[in-house]
């Protein structure tokens, strides 16, 4: 029987049934950080239960970790108290722990990457929305609770229905100055924040094939934002290019016998989809956010629609407006902005800093901007450095952060003051997400680029040579 | 963990008729220190609830003693956003043991289902009415009745009924968990793990 590339890899974890209930799902990786696993450890400890396979489980600080200083004690004591908290959990259960100033730290969704942790055909979670970011690898990865998170350290399953199936397809090819990003936001501003709730997407066609991994993880990343718990591409010789090597990847007979499973993880001709949805490619724009949630989204030249032009009701969206100060038919073009924030989950890769740079070598930071950029893992870091990347910063006026979530979730010193504009490479522009009070225009590495030497909304293309 | 079982709750009810509230509206981040589960109900909906100088915001729903109860009426696409369980924490840990929305998003359906709080979805329709009906009696009643499946306006009547699998259905009727039950197959589970291709 003809199946998707989903069905292929879900299917295969099933351990169990449950008439008229869930799958028990088996997860192969586990990632957890120290925002939402202590409770799950105080349940096993009030349980009385071990981790049943510590070697399955990989932990590193990110959400509350400064990206200054890094070497010196945490300032706040709660966040310090959740970042002790995770090093003794681990310690306890065995479980590998590259906690703040290791050389592996880093974005829970970079480094699972970086490290080969993340491999084709596997199940992954991690009790953070964003977990479908490894789903670019042609794995099913999705974010969890943390009673989930105690199920996967006590069992190595959850408890899980089936989800239903879509496919993206997007053929053409993407003008000049369109990067993933763009790709992403557009989808959503298409499906709206919830168009795609209780669906696990396939993005399919030559826009997808011809992408990095890097951009590959930036879409499937984004996949959550138009509420599908996650989102795939089918691994493909980029792929396992990416892989080869890596420390926890496959080595020697073992690479083989990966390889020869991996190919086969494809949707089959004819399998079928609940539902498919196609694009072209060249009708993206560089894109941007002009409200408070990822679905609000428009190519960077137009104007802010009117409230009977978009889905949902009138109230919600004035109410939205009102929160960024914007009003209906506005242009966004030559709007003034106050900080630009370069990192995250969705483009903290060393594919998004080279984008960066390659805008504002041989320009200068606007005077009024502050400008935050931060890599997503010390890997990264280091990559900015050796490639020179650091140079074209420090020349352009920009000074480099070290390694975490930072302003994305604003859970750090980076918060975004209260009425401030940040044009930002993160994932969410929900009200007060990048500190209270603050305002998110959610774009693409290479139109934060244009903003930071230019002070306000502009369109990239404008300054490409 | 396992939590107070759910069967009939009878209650007024607290309008919230915004779409698409995201977790972060539910709890902000930076109120996701705690390595206990204590307190967070009093950081729900917390910026909106507050203003920065920690005075109660007069015109928010949960600050205004003419709407109370343990349900809480959301618009659509309720939940959004972060996989932060401490969302349906907070929610509990206010008092709240029911949420109606016409749309939930998937994560925080559930993670309200682990923790013993019941997101009952229903139509659009019938969510309008119940808005309706809040607003031009506060002291009206709910019913939700999970044995049956039904949320009523007991005023007039009026019932609909929603979905929820009957694992989980018999679990939040009994106060039992997903752990207990995944704890009861470990061996099933280890023979799994031992017969993976890679």
């Amino acid at each position: 029987m003809s199946k998707t590339l989903f069905d292929k890899v879900w299917d295969a974890h099933v351990v169990r049934k449950i008439e008229g209930g869930p799958d028990v799902l088996f997860i192969d990786r586990h990632l957890i950080h120290e925002v939402t696993s202590p409770v799950a450890f105080l349940g096993l400890k009030s349980r009385d239960i071990k981790v049943l396979y510590p070697e399955r489980t990989f932990a590193t600080a990110d959400h509350n970790t400064p990206t200054i200083n890094q070497h010196l004690p945490v300032e706040d004591p709660l966040s310090a108290n959740q970042l002790r908290a995770l090093e003794q959990n681990t310690a306890e259960y065995g479980i590998r722990h590259w906690g703040l100033g290791h050389y592996k730290n880093g974005i829970v969704h970079v480094i699972g990457p970086e490290n080969g942790i993340t491999q084709p055909g596997t199940t992954i979670v991690c009790g953070d929305s964003h977990t479908s970011t490894h789903g670019a690898f042609g794995a099913i990865a999705f974010g969890i609770g943390t009673s989930e998170v105690e199920m996967v350290l006590s069992t190595q399953c959850i408890m899980q229905p089936k989800p239903k199936k879509m496919r993206i397809t997007i053929n053409g090819k993407l003008g000049t100055g369109v990067l993933p990003k763009d790709v992403a936001l557009f989808i959503i501003s298409k499906l709206t924040t919830s168009g795609a709730t209780g669906y696990f997407v396939e993005y399919a066609g030559t826009i997808f094939e011809q992408m990095s991994m890097e951009g590959r993880m930036t879409v499937c990343n984004l996949s959550i934002e138009m509420g599908a718990r996650g989102g795939m591409i089918a691994p493909d010789q980029t792929t396992f290019d990416y892989i080869q090597g890596r420390e926890y990847s496959p080595k020697g007979a073992d690479w083989d016998k990966a390889m020869a499973y991996w190919k086969t993880l494809k949707t089959d001709a004819g399998a079928t989809f609940d539902k498919e949805l196609t694009f072209d490619g060249s009708e993206i724009e560089p894109m941007i956010t002009y409200g408070t949630n990822p679905g609000m989204g428009i190519g960077i030249t137009k104007d802010i629609p009117d409230a009977d032009a978009v889905e949902g009701g009138k109230t919600t969206y004035e109410k939205s407006l009102g929160y960024m100060g914007f009003h209906e038919g506005e242009a966004m073009v030559g709007k003034k902005i106050d900080y630009v924030f370069l990192g995250s989950c969705t483009n903290g890769r060393i594919e998004d800093f080279r984008a960066f740079a390659s805008l504002v070598k041989g320009k200068h930071k606007a005077d009024d901007v502050t400008v935050w950029l931060v890599p997503g893992s010390h890997v990264v870091e280091q990559q900015i450095k050796e490639e020179g990347i650091l140079d074209i910063l420090t020349e352009a006026g920009f000074t480099l952060r070290q390694p975490g979530c930072s302003a994305c979730l604003a859970m750090n010193d980076d918060k975004i003051p209260a009425g401030k504009y940040a044009v930002s490479t993160s994932n969410r522009n929900f009200e007060g997400r990048q500190g209270p009070g603050a305002r998110t225009l959610l774009a693409s590495p290479l139109v934060a680029a244009a903003a930071a030497v230019t002070g306000k909304v502009t369109d990239p293309r404008t300054l490409l040579q | 963990m396992a939590y107070d079982s759910f069967t009939i709750l009878k209650s007024t009810a607290v309008p919230l008729p915004i779409e698409n509230v995201d977790t972060d509206q539910i709890i902000p981040a930076r109120f996701l220190k705690a390595t206990e589960r204590k307190g967070f109900g009093d950081n729900l909906f917390r910026d909106w609830r507050y203003q920065s100088d920690n005075t109660p915001k007069a015109d928010f729903v949960l600050n205004d003693p003419t709407y109370k109860g343990k349900i809480l009426v959301g618009g659509k696409n309720f939940g959004s956003g972060s996989s932060r369980e401490h969302a349906a924490w907070s929610i509990y840990d206010y008092g709240f043991r029911c949420v109606i929305s016409s749309f939930f998003a998937d994560i925080f359906r559930g993670n309200c289902l682990n923790i013993g709080v019941l997101p009952a979805q229903v139509s659009a329709a019938f969510l309008e009415r119940i808005f309706a009906e809040v607003y031009a009696n506060p002291d009206t009643e709910l019913e939700v009745n999970l044995s049956e499946q039904t949320v009523t306006l007991l005023a007039t009547g009026e019932k609909e009924s929603f979905e929820i699998n009957s694992y989980k259905k018999s679990n939040m009727m009994n106060g039992f968990d997903d752990i207990d039950y995944l704890l009861n197959i470990k061996t099933d589970i280890q023979e799994f793990e031992k017969s993976l291709p890679l």
